[in-house]
């Protein structure tokens, strides 16, 4: 049966209560009543609305649309005298009386006056100029006010009287801020860090600050003209502002005989004392002796009452919350929990103070679990140690780590500071919870839970956080994944042992590696790609090729899409063209409907969208060679228009980039191998991240930079060497790439692999030939460079029964948008 | 496991699919991949990725699963079951006879 449910209170508490209460589809018709004429907004915001860094229509929390979409009976402005709890029923100022079966008591709090001599007017409430900071009226009115006035008093230190001053700022120049007790903050900060936050915001903000500050009279006839203080001290200004603390409004509860003491005393389910029908909720109500004024634990109370009241769960219970506060007061991080003061001798007190910076950090440990903690001026360690306080959790041993990052790159995201719903994995949308469920449910190797959630498998750049979050996740008991040094995951050997292998065995063949070197002789699929490519690189001609160890790509000289279809891109040596070659491309295009037709960064043409099985005829139309934009292979060589036409070019960088890709054309690799050669040091072609990129320089000579990059990861390459003719580049980039081919991992670029092995190491074997194997690495490279043939040609005759045959007949061609 | 109910249907001479590559053929409305090992058996499974609709016949293959083309996930070629927490793919009996494929029972 549907109840009525009346709530008192429309501020942050009640509407908050009221949304666990419809999330859980109570069975209420709800009428909540509030003495502010508005909406549900964001009290905290009010700062803000202050400072002029918010406006109005961006600190509502629930507009009146909202209530009425709820079927929300709102009173705004309407205020409870009285409930009569026998007869349940709650009268209003305005004579109505609203009978109901639940209540919800959320009256919140009232900014607290202290008793100053003439801060009242008889007539109109504060003496005019003076002004609480509390509601929305209230701030309103201030910054009314504050604008046609030069000088502001604040009185209070607390939170919000730092908030009020800084905000004050916005509008007027001069700000003073009066605190009755010894340092700023006195609930949350002890007194060096108190002093520390004062010094910073008479510094950096320009706001004067006097504590042990007694106000004990307001001046001014008509309107404010100044502040006395107890010493005898008096401040001119125009405007006061009161924000010595708050009061929890237990009147009407009071006044209708429920259990007041501080605040309205209510039991685990929220419950008043003593009522089964009535809850309180928020800053007026007193749980286990405590009240709270802060957001986090009236969030936790709210939902505890939803589950209660709407039967969700009647065992649910609010057993009280730990403090902690993270916060920028005014402009400068502040954080504190717990104790601000060690109580005991036993208590470890830990401290931190560069006062010149405004850095302050204290740590109060008791029994090895962090009991309290204040840090001024610099937050980056706060959500651990908010963290550590809340689960007693255990603490390390170097207690400095809990104050600093030590050692490790500044800047590297800490997995327990992550949220569980983080996105770590940006290609495949993998969140850190997904790979702690992983981690959890016991796979604790890198490697398992990337095959496993497809983390890291992208561009691959997250892989060093995937690693510190399974290591986190599970608490130093992740295993050392033996097959991380393999070479493919299918065959338990690291690269040179495993070529060692193929060639004592003379190995040909993908099937045959399997068989002879894998115990048990299974094969593998996922190291099928892998092993192909290095048979290819050690045997060339010799090389037995079983069509099934090629990925499709290699299968059909084509990348294959999304939907299925594939990319055709004809070699460009050079991206260099003609316009009979163009005119050629163009009638393909046409002929064949193509959907797409795309410049690509290594300066080719891309037509995009062919099914498979027309793939053969386009070639044979097209009648050029492959551009290899497939493979794990030698791409392309990007050039500069270079000395022949361009005004800065010192050398013919375009034909340099056509000979070196004429000779290397198609040469298969561990990973891609992009390469550019550029005219002048001005980089047009790119030449710094590439590969291998070649840059003329002037008097005739050449610079060859390894191990570049500018895709998923950014590098400048290190120079290898500085060269005086293009037949010496185009050697030595051929001894670069066959070092490169015999030595990388399986898909190891060369940004990962120059790094590894040293640009010093590398120039001694290449260059310098200290290992006396550059004559043996020319001659393989050559052996491989005359192995070359064009793929494309390979259209008469399938290689194998049905290669072009589609592989997707059902779904219709193209899935992407053709572009006209 | 899915185990499809399927009739008994030729789908082709065997020597259409090359040891260790699939094929497509569409069977009624269903299409299906049907692999051929190394081993000389054949496996055969519903042909569209569950997880993107890549094409499976043109993944890689060994005698336990299969490899999509498009992300990499694989799939057990007797079960069906993913090895990567993706929804699992059909499977259906399958057989050489007399070097046809026979697909169903």
């Amino acid at each position: 049966m549907t109840q009525r449910l009346v709530v008192i209170g429309n501020g942050m508490a009640g509407a908050r209560t009221v949304e666990e209460i419809l999330a859980r589809n109570g069975d209420f018709t709800i009428t909540m009543f509030g003495d502010e004429p508005y909406g549900n907004y964001n009290r905290i915001m009010l700062s803000n609305l202050l400072a002029g860094v918010e406006d109005e229509a961006g600190i509502y929390l629930n507009d009146l649309s909202w209530y009425a979409d709820n079927g929300i009976t709102l009173n705004a402005g309407v205020r409870i005298e009285r409930i009569d709890r026998f007869a349940k029923v709650v009268y209003a100022t305005d004579g109505t009386a609203t009978p109901y079966d639940k209540l919800i008591i959320a009256t919140g709090s009232s900014s607290w006056t202290p008793p100053i001599k003439n801060i009242h007017n008889p007539k109109r409430g504060f003496h005019q100029g003076v002004f609480a900071f509390r509601t929305l009226d209230d701030t309103r009115g201030m910054i009314r006010y504050a604008r046609d006035h030069e000088r502001a008093v604040v009185i209070g230190g607390g939170l919000l009287g730092l908030e009020a001053a800084r905000g004050l700022q916005n509008h007027l120049s001069d700000v003073t801020l009066l605190h009755a007790m010894g340092h700023l903050m006195e609930r949350q900060l002890d007194e060096k860090a108190g002093h520390m936050l004062q010094a910073s915001v008479e510094n950096k903000l320009g706001i004067k600050v006097i504590t042990n500050a007694m106000t004990t009279e307001i001046l001014g006839k008509d309107r404010v003209t100044g502040v006395k203080l107890a010493d005898g001290t008096v401040i001119p200004c125009d405007v006061v502002v009161i924000a010595a603390g708050i009061r929890p409004n237990t009147q009407v509860a009071a006044d209708s005989g429920l259990t007041v003491e501080r605040g309205i005393v209510v039991d685990d389910q929220m419950r008043v004392q003593d009522e089964d029908d009535i809850y309180s909720v928020g800053e007026c109500a007193q749980h286990r002796g405590n009240l709270y004024g802060l957001v986090a634990p009236l969030w936790d109370q709210a939902k505890v009452l939803a589950d209660h009241i709407t039967g969700r769960d009647v065992e649910a219970a609010y057993t009280g919350s730990k403090l902690s506060t993270k916060l920028k007061v005014a402009g400068i991080d502040v954080a504190s929990m717990g104790l601000i003061a060690p109580e005991s001798d036993d208590d470890e007190v830990i401290i931190y103070s560069e006062p010149k910076k405004g850095v302050y950090k204290q740590l109060i440990i008791r029994d090895g679990a962090l009991a309290g903690a204040i840090l001024v001026g610099d937050n980056s360690k706060a959500a651990g140690l908010i963290q550590s306080f809340d689960r007693a959790q255990a603490l390390p041993e170097e207690r400095a780590e809990m104050l600093f990052d030590i050692g490790g790159p500044t800047g590297e995201v800490k997995p327990e500071d992550m949220p569980d719903d983080a996105q770590v994995c940006n290609c495949n949308g993998v969140s850190k919870g997904a790979i702690c469920g992983v981690v959890n449910a016991g796979c604790k190797t890198v490697s398992g839970v990337m095959d496993s959630t497809r983390a890291g498998k992208g561009c691959g750049t997250c892989k060093p956080l995937v690693q510190r979050i399974v290591e986190w996740a599970a608490g130093g008991e992740a295993e050392e994944d033996p097959a991380a040094s393999w070479y493919v995951p299918g065959v338990p050997m690291p690269k040179p042992e495993l070529m060692a292998a193929i060639r004592k065995y003379e190995l040909k063949s993908v099937s045959s590696v399997f068989e002879k070197l894998v115990p048990g002789g299974e094969h593998d699929a996922k190291s099928k790609m892998g092993l192909a490519s290095l048979l290819k690189m050690m045997w060339a001609d010799r090389y037995v090729d079983e069509r099934d160890a090629r990925f499709i790509n290699d299968r059909v000289h084509g990348n294959i899409q999304k939907d299925g279809t594939f990319s055709v891109v004809p070699q460009m040596k050079g991206g260099v063209t003609t316009p009979a070659e163009l005119k050629r491309i163009a009638e393909v295009a046409e002929k064949y409907n193509v959907p797409m037709v795309k410049l690509t960064g290594g300066q080719r043409i891309d037509l995009l969208g062919i099914p498979k099985e027309q793939l053969p005829a386009m070639w044979a139309d097209l009648d050029m060679p492959s551009g290899y934009a497939y493979a794990k292979s030698f791409r392309t060589v990007k050039t500069c228009v270079g000395s022949d036409f361009c005004r800065f070019g010192v050398g013919d960088s375009t034909a340099l980039g056509i000979a070196i890709e004429e000779r290397y054309q198609g040469l298969e690799g561990p990973g891609k191998m992009k390469l550019a050669v550029t005219g002048c040091p001005r980089n047009c072609a790119e030449a710094y991240v590439k590969d291998l990129g070649v840059v003329a320089i002037d008097g005739g000579k050449w610079e060859i930079y390894v191990g570049g990059a500018a895709g998923a990861h950014i590098r400048k390459g290190d120079l290898l060497c500085t060269l005086d003719s293009a037949e010496e580049v185009i050697r030595m980039t051929g001894r670069f790439l066959q070092y490169y081919r015999e030595n990388a991992n399986w898909l190891e670029r060369t940004y990962s692999f120059v790094p590894r092995i040293g640009i010093e190491r590398i120039r001694e074997i290449v260059v310098e030939d200290t290992d006396g194997i550059a004559d043996a690495l020319d001659a393989a490279v050559d052996e491989a460079v005359q192995s070359y043939k064009d793929p494309w040609k390979e259209r008469a005759v399938p290689a194998t029964p049905g290669q072009f045959r589609t592989s997707l007949p059902l779904t219709v061609l193209p899935q992407v948008p053709v572009r006209s | 496991m899915t185990i499809a109910p399927i009739s008994e249907t030729v789908l082709g001479p065997v020597d259409e699919i090359p040891f260790g590559e699939g094929r497509t053929y569409a069977v009624g409305p269903d299409m299906i991949a049907v692999f051929r090992l190394r081993d000389g058996s054949l496996r055969a499974v519903s042909a569209v990725c569950p997880h993107k609709g890549g094409p499976l016949a043109d993944g890689q293959i060994d005698n336990r699963v299969v490899v999509c083309p498009l992300h990499l996930y694989a799939w057990d070629l007797a079960t069906g079951c993913s090895q990567s927490g993706q929804p699992p793919i059909s499977v259906y009996p399958v057989r050489v006879d007399d070097g046809h494929i026979i697909l169903g029972d």
